[in-house]
Order: C-alpha cells, then structure tokens, then sequence
C-alpha cells in the first residue's frame, strides 16, 4: 500500500464515521421521549403559529430519510439551520466560538506536549533528585481537578498579582493568547503530568532495549543514543496519548470555560442542551466528531511516520 | 607485558540483588592474541555473555566490575568516559546473539550501517553510503542498495545478523566479541554466516572471541578454546587438543552428549542436572553435584587453574580421568 492510497482509505473512513455520527446526532431528536414536537418545545407553551413555524423548520411533515439528507446538504454546506433560542444561524453562533474554544485547545496541547514530554524525558534520564521532584509535582496535578487549578490560578495570578485578566477572550491573535494563557494553562497541567508519566515510562523502557545496548557498545555518546535511538522509538505511546488527551480536551474545555468566562463551543453545547435548542446540539455535536475524527487520523499518520513497520510505504 | 591484545586477569563481576551482591563471573583469566580466535564454551548461565560485556565495561547498571582487564596495554577498567568510547568505536566490537532486538527497528538498514562511520570516522554520508554497500557485497548481500533503504523488519535473521557483521567490519576493530552469532538463526542459515564472519575476521587480521553453546562449532573455528562453567573458567586448550583430550569432566560431559553427525538438528541436554550460575555454586567445585569422577576432596575449596600437559584445567581429578 502506499501513501496517497493509505490516505484515501483514511478519508473515506473518516467521512463514513461522520456520515453515521451524523445520522446518529439527528436522529437522536427522534428518540426523545415524547416525539420531536414536545422535545423541541420543551416548557415553552408553543403556540399553533410557533408549532406550525417548528414543524416547517425542522420539516417535521416529511418522511425521515428526506429529512435527514435536507438536514445534511444543508450542513455540507456550513448551514446547521437557526437557534430556537438565540434566532441567529448555527453556523454564526459557532464560529466564533469555534475560534476560542480552537485556540484554547491549541495552546493547551503545546503546553501539555512541550511540559509533558520534557518534564518525562527529564526524569528518564536523571534518575535521582530530579526524576522524584518531576514525580512528585506530577502527582499533585494529576490529584487536582481542573476547576481547583483553575480557580488557583485566577486567585493568584489575576486577582492577586494582576499579571493576568481575570476573563474574557480578548480581540486580537496577541491579546486573545494573553487572555487564554491561565485557561490553557488551568486546562492542561494534569494531562501535561500525565504524558510525562507516559514519556517517562516508555523513554525508561526505551533505554533498556537491546538495540540501545548494541548503540552502547557502538561508542556513541549518552546524547547520541537519546536523539538517534530513544526519543523516536518511544514516541508511539506518547503519540497515543496526546492524541486522546487532545480529544478530551476539547470536551473538557467547558469547565475552563466556565471559570473564564469565555465564550467557548463547550459552555455554548451545554447550554444548547439546557435550553433543547436542538439546532445547536446538533451543529455542535457534529463539529465535536469531526475534530476527534481529524485528530485520530492526525495519530495514525504519525505512527506511519513514526514507525516503519506501521507505514504503508514499505516496499516488500 | 606479554604481546596480548586482550588480558583478562582474575576478573569478577557482581551486581547488586536486595541488599547483597550476586557473583555473575568470578576469577576469569584468559588472553586473546592478535589475530587469534578464542572459544567460549559453556551452558547457559554460566557467564560468557557478561565475560564479553566486561570487556567492554557493559556490564548492568549498579554491576561492579573488579579485575584487571587490558586492551592492547591499556588498563580498561581504568579508563575515563571518552576514552572507553574511544575503544569502543575503532577497537572492539560486539555481535549479539538476536539481531532482530539488537538492531533499531525504526531505523533504516543504511543508517544502521553508516552510523558509526558518519558519527566517528567523520566519512562524508555519500562515501559511507558506498562503502556500507561494499560491505554488504562482502558478507553475501548483493542487492545492497535496496537493502540500505529497507528497515530491518523487511529483513531474515540471517540477512540481518549478515548486516550486523557487517557494521562490525566497518569500523575495522581489533577485536571483534561474537556472543552466539548464530543461537537466533534458523538452521540452514547458521553455518553460513559462521563462516561469512570467520573468514572475514580472518581476511582483516581480526582477534574474535566467539561464545557458543556448541563445543564443536568452536572447535571448528577457534585457535584456542575456554569452557566456562557457573562464572569460572574450567579449562583452556588449544581447540585440537581439547577435542582429542578434554582435561575436565565438564568439558568430556560436553563432547560426550553433543549429537555426531546431524549437529545442528538437535541439541540435547548435555549433562545429567541443570547448570547452575556463580553464585548458585556451593562451596567446592562448583561442578561437584553433577560430576560423575566427583570425590571427597572435591569439596574443599574451588579447584585453581592449573597447568597440565600443555593443558589449564581447574579439577583435583584430572590426572585421574
Ligand atoms: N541483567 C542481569 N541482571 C541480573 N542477572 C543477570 C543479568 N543478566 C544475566 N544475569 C545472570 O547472570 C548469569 C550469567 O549470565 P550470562 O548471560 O552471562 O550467561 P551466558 O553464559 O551468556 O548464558 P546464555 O548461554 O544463556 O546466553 C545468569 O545466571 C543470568 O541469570
Ligand atoms: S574437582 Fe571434583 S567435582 Fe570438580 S570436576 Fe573435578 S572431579 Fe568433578
Ligand atoms: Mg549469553
């Protein structure tokens, strides 16, 4: 197999992932108890105009699978319908949205990716002092649940020292990374902790194969045999962790969010939940499988580049 | 000072187990001209893996060494960092027994070749690239250009342990420490790549120690031979006399067992009971529970290395059997 096929397989089972995940998210309105009607009106009383206006939104006269096409070309588009609550296109209530919660994950995963794997490298190398001060910081975050670490964070360094805003997104690349710097970092120091457990395993497993002892043997320096035949060769399992921590963020965002007060797909889903704007949830959802989609096929390809073994170029 | 390249003289090594320490190889004195090929006899356990490690101070980690070990004069349990780097980069190298582990997988049959030469030898990487090629040529692999751009899982066993020596042969060492070159391979493939390495290290002028289970393999191949037994050394011979005259019931115990015509097909349990490590042993001889000439005064004490008839054997009995 090689690379474009490899990667065309990957993509046509990726989109039929979203086309079940998206079947599954629509169809989801049909299984509330009570019917889609009820569910969609929720407390409010509906009038017959705002129940004749659901019905024609939501196509409620046709049969399901027209529906649900209609509701799928239409997404295709960038079109998820209108907010029963806010009146206002899904696709505009999401995108800024987007953006936040996006860069907020994004600064969280270089954070946990740069702390994680050095703090773990670190203290495979420097068994000792080192390696049980990273151990035991590591345990502390990884005990403390982010809405404490949140919490701290505002406590301290927005309120007490003032270094940071207290909330809000910002305008502007600069300004917005300030803004979100104590979320990504509130965000990411268990997961961060965590990684570097994992780097700090497999680096140690790493450094005890067989092929490292033939590097020994070869008269390569310490560091040689760190960059050349450690650091790649442990790197699969890291790989796989910051590839589900980043999926987890993203739905673990919400409660940052809500310590910030920012304005992020997480806190707009819940909401959305709340409220029974099924528009949104459905939108939301939707966006959610496409990222954990994305980063999954993001995870194979490393391994590919990673490990020869697992890569679809190899000649035979 | 002898013209030796390697001396090994009454060298121990022990590693740490809870709060004591296990002897791995206790009072191993033997010598390795230039040039010449010595066997490493023994079952398994009996320490002459970590007797080739020692040499190259790889002992595992916490191990400590003790001993006198001398690589061309030089005193290598003395030497600092970078200069037991040194030796290990052009002086001394070692072919391990599973090629398959002991070669990166991730890494491409190239880099594995050019490494050393790149790293050390400072050869530009087109000039390394050329020569790891004829050096593949040299050990029987022909199509070496494909070859160089696979990764070794798309490799044999034996087309890999052929690229093994042959990253050995590029740095041109003095000596080369085979540990079972041939234990991982399947059988058809084992005697050619004995004799793939054998004639090579011979053609190059290099000293081998060669580590086997196989008395006869060693005898083949080998100037001198030493039998190892639970980390000592029980005899040493030149390897046509030791075949005509083992001098220790062990190495009859060997010779005995081992299967005649069809060696490689099986290799039966060679002696009645199981071997034991150093620091197993009791306090005799440490052979003494299996030792069928074994006698009272077989017990007092482990039996010296000493010379008989041209012969080093370490037995109370040999004059006897
Ligand atoms: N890393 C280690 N830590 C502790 N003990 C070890 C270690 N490696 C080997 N040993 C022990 O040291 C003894 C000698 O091992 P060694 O590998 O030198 O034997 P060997 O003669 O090479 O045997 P084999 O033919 O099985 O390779 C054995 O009893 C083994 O269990
Ligand atoms: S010393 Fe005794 S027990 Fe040991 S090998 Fe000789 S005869 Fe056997
Ligand atoms: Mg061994």
């Amino acid at each position: 197999m090689s690379w474009p096929l490899f990667l065309a397989r990957r993509l046509a089972a990726l989109v039929a992932v979203l086309l079940v995940a998206s079947f599954l998210v629509y169809g989801l309105l049909y299984l509330v108890p009570g019917g889609p009607m009820a569910f969609l009106l929720g407390n409010r009383s509906g009038s017959p105009e705002q129940i004749a206006a659901i019905r024609h939104e939501y196509r409620l006269d046709d049969p399901f699978l027209i529906r649900y096409f209609g509701w799928l070309g239409d997404a295709l588009r960038g079109d998820f319908g209108q907010s029963l609550v806010y009146r206002q296109d899904v696709s505009d209530l999401m995108s800024t949205r987007l953006a936040t919660t996006g860069l907020l994950v994004l600064y969280a995963t270089v954070i946990i990716v740069v702390a994680g794997v050095g703090l773990g490298v670190l203290g495979a190398l420097r068994r000792g002092t080192v390696d049980a001060v990273i151990s035991l910081v590591n345990s502390i975050f990884l005990a403390t649940p982010t809405f404490v670490v949140g919490v701290l964070l505002v406590i301290v360094f927005a309120l007490g020292l003032g270094w940071f805003p207290v909330f809000g997104p910002g305008a502007g690349l600069p300004d917005r990374l300030y803004h979100l710097t104590l979320p990504a970092i509130a965000l990411s120091l268990g997961s961060a902790a965590f990684l570097a457990r994992i780097t700090r395993a497999s680096v140690g497993e790493e450094l005890r194969r067989e092929h490292v002892e033939t590097a020994r043997s070869r008269g390569f320096s310490q560091s040689h045999i760190v960059r050349r035949h450690v650091l790649r060769n442990a790197s699969i399992p890291v790989v796989t962790v910051t590839g589900l921590t980043v999926a987890g963020l993203i739905a673990g965002s919400v409660v940052v969010e809500n310590i910030f007060a920012l304005d992020g797909l997480g806190s707009l889903l819940v909401r959305a939940i709340l409220q029974r704007d099924f528009a949104v949830v459905q939108g939301v959802v939707l966006v959610l499988v496409t990222a954990f989609v994305l980063i999954n096929l993001a995870v194979d390809v490393c391994y590919s580049l990673i490990d020869p073994r697992l890569s679809p170029g190899e000649a035979t | 000072m002898s013209n030796d390249l390697l001396v090994l003289d009454q060298v121990r090594l022990d590693i740490p187990a809870g709060r004591d320490w296990r002897t791995l190889v206790e009072n191993v004195s033997l010598t390795i001209a230039p040039g010449e090929a010595v066997g490493l006899v023994g079952e398994s356990g009996s320490g002459k893996s970590m007797t080739a490690r020692s040499v190259l101070r790889l002992a595992p980690p916490g191990a400590r060494l003790s001993g006198r070990i001398e690589f061309d004069g030089t005193p290598v349990l003395d030497l600092g960092p970078r200069d037991l780097r040194a030796l290990r980069t052009r002086r001394i190298a070692m072919i391990f027994q599973d090629p398959r582990a002991h070669i990166n997988p991730v890494r491409s049959i190239g880099d594995f070749l050019t490494e050393a030469m790149v790293t050390h030898l400072s050869v530009p990487a087109r000039e390394a690239h050329a020569r790891a090629v004829r050096l593949l040529a040299d050990v029987g692999i022909a199509d070496g250009e494909r070859r160089m751009r696979q990764h070794p899982h798309e490799l044999s066993g034996g087309l890999l342990q052929r690229v093994m020596i042959a990253s050995v042969l590029a740095v041109e060492p003095d000596l080369v420490l085979a540990d079972e070159p041939t234990t991982a391979l399947d059988v058809t493939t084992q005697s050619e790549v004995m004799a793939i390495l054998d004639d090579l290290r011979r053609e190059r002028g290099m000293a081998m120690l060669l580590i086997t289970h196989d008395l006869e393999l060693a005898a083949a191949t080998c100037d001198r031979i030493a039998v190892m037994y639970a980390g000592r050394i029980l005899e040493v011979q030149s390897a046509e006399t030791l075949v005509q005259t083992p001098r220790h019931p062990y190495t009859t115990g060997l010779m005995v067992s081992r299967p005649s015509i069809d060696r490689v097909a099986h290799r039966l349990p060679v002696i009645a009971g199981r071997p034991v490590a150093a620091f197993e042993a009791g306090a005799g001889c440490a052979f003494q529970p299996r030792c069928t000439q074994a006698g009272p005064e077989c017990l007092t004490g482990r039996p010296p290395l000493r010379e008989l008839a041209g012969a080093h054997v370490a037995c109370v009995r040999a004059e006897e059997s």
